[in-house]
């Protein structure tokens, strides 16, 4: 009769439920091999060391599931192949290739390693074992283009990028829509340095952009050249893709955040779930994968409180930086009013907004 | 277009110009003494890794000393790069171009290694140390607001202008780059005197780098020199291989890098901006072709440019 | 106790094979010694590096497709440096080359014809061969150093590229990325031979290895490029014209470069884009001097920097080593083999009793 007390029966049950899960635990031992390619080192407070952050988080949030492996400095040409087959015949199963450049050598690799999932980060062509994920970064622009264009007093902004790409364009577009929602006067200098990298000719360009007038340049460059010209001149600047407020501590006034980890452990999920699809993910600040950096002592609290209303209506979709009316550089309208961009069209975006100086 | 404005275009060129002039001013007293050293982009960045190494690791040691300090060292550290080459060139022999290009390719590579644990830090930056009352008016700033390395830049060049040309070293040392051979019969150690100049040299390209680490971005990042060092080499040419001329020519390449990114910002750009940045390697190859086609019977290279010395006692 | 270098009455032979291989031994122990001490394990890495692509199977492709334009650039590039001229511009000649093939390739987009390969890879030769003319203008007609001039073309070439991809021979298709649109199936070569893991440039690259033997070893041209090389006065006696040497050995590895340049777009790449240029071209030079400028040498040579690539980055991903130190280990077997040379021509000598005279203690030797 003792025996059946609840107590045992709990018990009892419990051992009974977990039984199942503890064979089943058993058997699939083996943690999921997860590889990533970087760009760059992840000590540059950058690129790179975002999707490591991003790593970070999916080894603890899936800990004893995932094991994680990494390369780092990867160039993004042919040699970037034997990098990628190498983790696949690692047994990494699934493998994120964090950079544009490694497109087709991710479709090569994945060609040759049928079974192993791959995630190409910003890209665009997908296969039966490879899709494409990235961020809304846009959406990050939206925010500091409005703290630019509250703070800005000579209604001169600058923006200093790589490559005439559309990721660089939709953020040069929504920097300066987003200023010019809080101040119509705004234009937008913008320089191309036409090169992925090097950062002596990035502080040239901020400081070109500085002696002709903008007093808040945002980046899209792989180093904290431009901000550090940004301290140097007493004006303001934006971190993107991490806080690098390290670098500029007065003139950086918060940054773009990229956070990949809820994506990386949804993916390594679905991956140990057996629902992995290859998809064309595109989430923003509503998923979880942008965040905005903590403010800096400069910014007013009318602009934080600005800023913070941006983030909130965007996760809650009232808020979208590309509704119409939007006209380019020639004072053509091409989007009407109300209407919202579809991302077909941001995704091949080669056209600046009126008020870029380009 | 006020007198600000010129200002600042003005502090924004020599910023660019500097490290090339620094390099190219090295790498002319080589070519002067005969020697083609291409390593001058791999010394250029470990001058760049050891000051930045060196101003963070003894940063907080040596206080406002700690960027002269490393300075020096990537002076030394280049210096040192550059004794390999020598080694390899002078006393053994080896084909200069090669041994030049390995020593390009080591420096990217060592640079690389060495630097690999300083990602992502920072120093503060080697900038003016005038005093503050000097630099604070337009005028004080584009007369006095530069970084130490500026000044050491132009006075480098002048001093090696006027060491080529007016003093009785200077005469061997081109002498020895003209005519080897006749140097050595006449009792000049043209083996000692190619070392000086390739350690020179290699002195120079160190500080060259620094200035990339320690002044324009405080930071370290691979390969951040990203090519100067192959238009300081360009630029060598293009002076004709000498000094005066290469100060104008270093101007004249940061004047036209820095109209280029003046264009994009100000919204015109008539020529692709690959135009541009092609300029300085073209113009070297024009000039190359000019300087030739004006002296029938010689061209204005150093006439042991390159060539081994091989005294035949 | 003095060393003394004397020199050789013929060069030895045995130096010649033995200084390369030693350079690369030594290499190895080196860069096994500096790893260890940096802390990193070193014997391990430097397996990963060396032995590793050899043994593994799996690793076989992707060395014979790094080392096919090696091998393909080098030869051309060997041909030139026996007669003393160097050409540092290959990248640029690659590239160019590259472009041109691709050129035509976006000219018949529809093609389907079995000649649009065979015409591709004729262009890009002749646009390798045309970039090289430049250079070899200008040293002829202005004596204007060949090195200056090929290096300072490799950076026009590379913003050409830029330009290229960027502006007028965009992909329509491409999302606006700077790249050329994608060859069609018909106007690409397959990965690899079928049945093997060896792409077609390593087929090509033997058959060129072969016939620049035969050229160099058995024929009057090749004859009188080293005749150039060694003794130019002998060379003028004999009739050999110094100039026409210059033009044919810079069009020749220009248009090597250039093949190499349009095989590896048309068979592993399928495009053009930034992360075209790989630094071939002047990896290829370490080939030609590992190589000593002999084409069996120079397919050995192009091999075992291709093992080195793709076994720095194994050992990137299994010993964490830094990527840079391919770029380390390659600079150190050419610092060796350079620093070799010397032995070739002099042999060491331990002089006991104080030396007579300094004059001719210190003689350097051709390379």
């Amino acid at each position: 009769m003792s025996l059946l007390t609840r107590r045992h029966f709990v018990r009892t049950a419990a051992v009974g439920l977990a039984a199942p899960a503890l064979l089943r635990g058993a058997r699939a031992a083996e943690p999921l091999k997860v590889g990533f390619v970087y760009l760059g080192a992840i000590g540059d407070y950058g690129w790179t060391w975002s999707h490591d952050q991003g790593r970070k988080q999916l080894v603890a949030a899936l800990k004893g599931q995932v094991v994680a492996n990494y390369v780092e400095n990867v160039k993004e040409d042919a040699s970037a192949i034997p990098v990628m087959k190498d983790l696949a015949q690692q047994g990494n199963k699934l493998i994120f290739t964090t950079s544009y450049g490694y497109m087709d050598q991710t479709l090569e690799a994945a060609k040759q390693f049928p079974d192993v999932k791959w995630e190409h980060c910003t890209g665009y062509k997908r296969a039966d074992n490879v899709g494409t994920y990235n961020s809304r970064f846009y959406q990050g622009r939206a925010v500091t283009g409005t703290i630019a264009g509250m703070m800005s007093k000579t209604n001169t902004i600058g923006f200093v990028g790589s490559f005439k790409i559309p990721e660089v364009v939709m953020g040069v577009n929504a920097f300066t829509l987003a200023a010019q929602a809080v101040n119509p006067k705004i234009t937008t200098k913008l320089v191309m340095i036409d090169t992925w990298f090097d950062p002596a000719k990035e502080a040239a360009a901020a400081e070109t952009l500085a002696n002709l007038g903008c007093d808040v340049i945002a980046q899209h460059v792989d180093s904290p050249a431009v901000l550090q010209v940004c301290e140097k001149r007493k004006i303001y600047g934006f971190g993107y893709g991490a806080d690098m407020s390290r670098f500029a501590p007065k003139a950086h006034l918060t940054a773009s955040l990229d956070l990949w980890g809820p994506y990386y452990i949804s993916r390594a999920k679905a991956v140990l779930d057996g629902t992995w699809k290859p998809d064309d993910t595109w989430w923003g600040f509503k998923e979880g994968i942008l965040g905005v950096a903590p403010y800096s002592k400069a910014v007013p609290d009318n602009v934080r409180a600005a800023a913070d209303k941006i983030i909130a209506d965007t996760k809650a979709g009232s808020y979208e930086v590309f509704t119409g009316p939007i006209s380019d550089q020639s004072g053509k309208e091409r989007v009407p009013n109300g209407e919202r961009m579809k991302d077909a069209d941001l995704l091949v975006m080669d056209w600046y907004v009126k008020g870029v100086q380009s | 277009m006020n007198a600000a404005f010129f200002i600042d275009a003005i502090i924004t060129v020599v910023a660019v110009t500097t490290p090339i002039l620094l390099a190219a001013t090295g790498e002319l007293v080589v070519e002067k003494s005969g020697v083609i050293n291409l390593g001058v982009e791999g010394m250029m960045l470990i001058g760049a890794i050891t000051a930045f190494a060196v101003a963070f690791d003894f940063g907080p040691d040596l206080g406002d000393f700690a960027p002269w300090f490393a300075v020096v060292c990537a002076a030394a550290a280049g210096a040192a790069s550059s004794m390999l080459f020598g080694l390899l060139v002078l006393t053994l022999g080896s084909n200069q171009v090669a041994t030049g290009l390995a020593l390009t390719i080591f420096g990217i590579g060592l640079s690389s290694l060495i630097g690999a644990g300083y990602v992502g830090m920072t120093v503060p930056s080697f900038d003016s140390v005038f005093p503050d009352w000097l630099v604070a008016d337009p005028l004080g700033r584009v007369l006095f607001g530069y970084s130490p390395l500026v000044y050491f830049a132009l006075i480098m060049v002048l001093a090696v202008g006027w060491f080529l040309n007016r003093t009785r070293s200077g005469l061997v040392l081109r002498a020895v780059g003209e005519n080897d051979l006749s140097a050595h019969s006449i009792g000049y150690p043209v083996i000692r005197i190619r070392y000086a100049a390739i350690a020179f040299g290699g002195a120079l390209a160190g500080v060259g780098g620094a200035y990339f680490s320690m002044v324009i971005t405080p930071m370290w990042a691979q390969q951040m020199t990203a090519g100067r060092g192959w238009i300081a080499l360009a630029l060598v040419v293009f002076a004709g291989w000498r000094a005066g001329r290469l100060l104008a020519g270093a101007y004249f390449f940061g004047i036209l890098m820095t109209l280029e990114l003046y264009a994009k910002a100000s919204g015109f750009s008539f020529l692709p901006s690959q135009f541009w940045a092609a300029m300085p390697y073209l113009m070297a190859v024009v000039v190359l072709a000019l300087m030739s086609a004006r002296n029938v019977n010689r061209s204005d290279a150093p006439a042991c440019l390159g060539r081994p010395f091989l005294p035949s006692s | 106790m003095r060393i003394r270098f004397e020199k050789r009455l013929t060069p030895s032979r045995f130096m010649l094979v033995a200084t390369p291989v030693a350079s690369v031994l030594l290499t190895m122990l080196l860069g096994a010694v500096i790893f260890e001490l940096i802390g990193f394990d070193g014997p391990n890495a430097i397996y990963q590096t060396f032995i590793t692509p050899i043994v593994a199977s799996y690793k076989w492709q992707d060395v014979a497709t790094k080392a096919a334009p090696l091998i393909i650039i080098a030869l051309g590039l060997s041909l030139g440096n026996q007669a003393k001229i160097w050409n540092i511009g290959a990248e640029g000649q690659y590239i160019i080359g590259a472009l041109c093939g691709a050129g035509v390739a976006m000219a018949f987009p529809n093609g389907q014809s079995f000649w649009i390969i065979p015409l591709m890879i004729a262009v890009g030769i002749a646009g390798g061969m045309a970039w090289a003319a430049i250079p070899a203008f200008l040293k002829t007609r202005f004596r204007v150093s060949e090195v200056l001039s090929s290096l300072m073309l490799v950076y026009v070439a590379l913003q050409v590229l830029n330009y290229l991809i960027g502006g007028p021979w965009k992909d329509p298709n491409g999302h606006n990325f700077p790249q050329t649109p994608p060859f069609t199936p018909a106007q690409q070569l397959p990965h690899t031979l079928p049945g093997t893991p060896f792409p077609p440039g390593l087929a090509v690259a033997v058959l060129l290895t072969i016939a620049f033997w035969i050229i160099m070893a058995r024929s009057v041209y090749g004859f009188s490029v080293r005749t150039v090389g060694a003794a130019p006065e002998a060379a003028r006696y004999a009739g050999f014209d110094a100039s026409r040497t210059v033009w044919s050995t810079l069009m020749i590895s220009g248009g090597m470069a250039g093949l190499a340049g349009i095989l590896e777009a048309s068979s592993q790449l399928g495009q053009i884009n930034l992360g075209f240029p790989s630094g071939y071209g002047f990896t290829a030079i370490i080939v030609s001097f590992l190589g000593r400028l002999h084409p069996i040498g120079v397919f050995l040579a192009g091999v075992i920097l291709a093992v080195t690539y793709v076994g720095g980055q194994v050992a990137q991903t299994v010993v964490h080593v830094p990527e840079a130190t391919a770029g380390i280990f390659q600079a150190t077997m050419l610092f060796f083999i350079l620093a070799s040379d010397i032995l070739i021509r002099y042999r060491i000598r331990v002089v006991r009793e104080a030396p007579v005279a300094a004059a001719g203690a210190r003689a350097g030797a051709t390379a």
